[in-house]
């Protein structure tokens, strides 16, 4: 998803920054606060912001016979919405670009805007919703939440390339093919990144339910029975 | 075996299971070319073809694919150290409350 340094032209390398920037300062702004709130979540959030170090490292084969990586912003999306998952993810982004090539500074904007705003904000509406339902299960849920934050990353990765490069003259068949090499290659990714994700957590509900509790996004009942299954 | 190990080792289980078929049966990469390749580089290369240059080249790149495998390797490692302090440091503490209940 990372698109390479200079492949962008400068006006569109603006244009996503200057979208990017009010989600990223507002997630600054949104981290302080919920920190200055409670110092418990510090824990948590690192957890988070690990794990998109993590996984946004692990380069995987996939079925289209080459690599591509999760995005790892999931589990971040589901427990602290999407603003603060956008600061997460662009200090990962920017450790990238820095230092090893792998994206760019002049394209940060809009590898910021697919990875770290558009993935992890539609991705928190399906938590939300499935959520709210009251019948999916915390493991399940995350699950599916990872899962669409990497596959939508990747599909407007996509999108922004096609836009800039349409294959003549047309933006719908540069998306598909684009689509090809990134969407594609990222389904089984998907499915990997959510397992992982999932478990994880689950697992924190099984040891550190307060904190979760305290962002409203399980009762009691719930880690009740999933503490149950551990015993 | 409790409930939530077996769901850990299945999951484990799917994620091998996912990446050896994958190797396996997956043909990658035409005769004379190194399969496997990054899909940021696949993209990359279908935007050569329409002619285009990059007009910004990366300030710094990593010298080799050695050092440029050091610095994936410190960027999995800080993930690493911060999740299992963490994991290890909660895993604790909720067994000592736990401790602490049973003996009242």
């Amino acid at each position: 998803m990372h698109i390479m340094e200079g492949y962008l032209p400068i006006g569109w390398c603006i244009f996503w920054a200057v979208l990017s920037a009010p989600f990223v300062i507002y997630g600054i702004w949104k981290m302080t606060k919920m920190i200055q709130e409670d110092r418990r979540v510090l824990p948590l959030m690192a957890v988070c912001g690990a794990f998109v170090f993590i996984l946004s490292a692990l380069k995987i084969p996939s079925v289209t016979g080459s690599c591509s990586h999760p995005t790892g912003t999931g589990l971040s999306a589901a427990f602290f919405g999407p603003f603060v998952t956008s600061v997460l993810g662009t200090i990962v982004l920017l450790f990238q670009a820095l230092l090893l090539a792998h994206g760019g500074l002049t394209t940060l904007g809009a590898n910021v805007f697919s990875m770290a705003i558009a993935g992890p904000f539609i991705a928190w509406l399906v938590f939300v919703g499935l959520r709210k339902t009251g019948k999916v299960g915390i493991g399940l849920a995350v699950f599916i939440t990872a899962a669409v934050a990497n596959l939508v990353t990747y599909t407007v990765t996509s999108l922004q390339l096609a836009l800039v490069f349409p294959v003549e003259g047309s933006v719908l068949s540069a998306f598909i093919a684009f689509a090809c090499i990134f969407a594609v290659t990222q389904i089984p990714l998907a499915i990997i990144e959510g397992i992982i994700c999932g478990l994880v957590a689950k697992y924190i509900v099984r040891v550190k339910p307060e904190i979760l509790k305290k962002l409203g996004i399980i009762q009691d009942e719930e880690i009740a029975k999933i503490q149950g299954e551990a015993v | 075996m409790n409930k939530s190990h077996l769901e850990i080792l299945v999951g484990i289980l799917v994620i091998i299971l996912l990446v050896v078929a994958t190797l396996a049966f997956v043909p990658s990469g035409a005769e004379g070319e190194e399969g496997w390749g990054g899909a940021d580089g696949g993209a990359a290369e279908m935007i050569d073809e329409t002619g285009y240059t990059p007009w910004f080249e990366s300030i710094w790149a990593p010298p080799s694919g050695e050092i440029e495998s050091l610095f994936f390797c410190i960027q999995t490692a800080i993930g690493a150290i911060i999740i299992g302090y963490f994991f290890g440091y909660w895993n604790a503490s909720a067994k000592a409350k736990k401790g602490k209940k049973e003996e009242e």
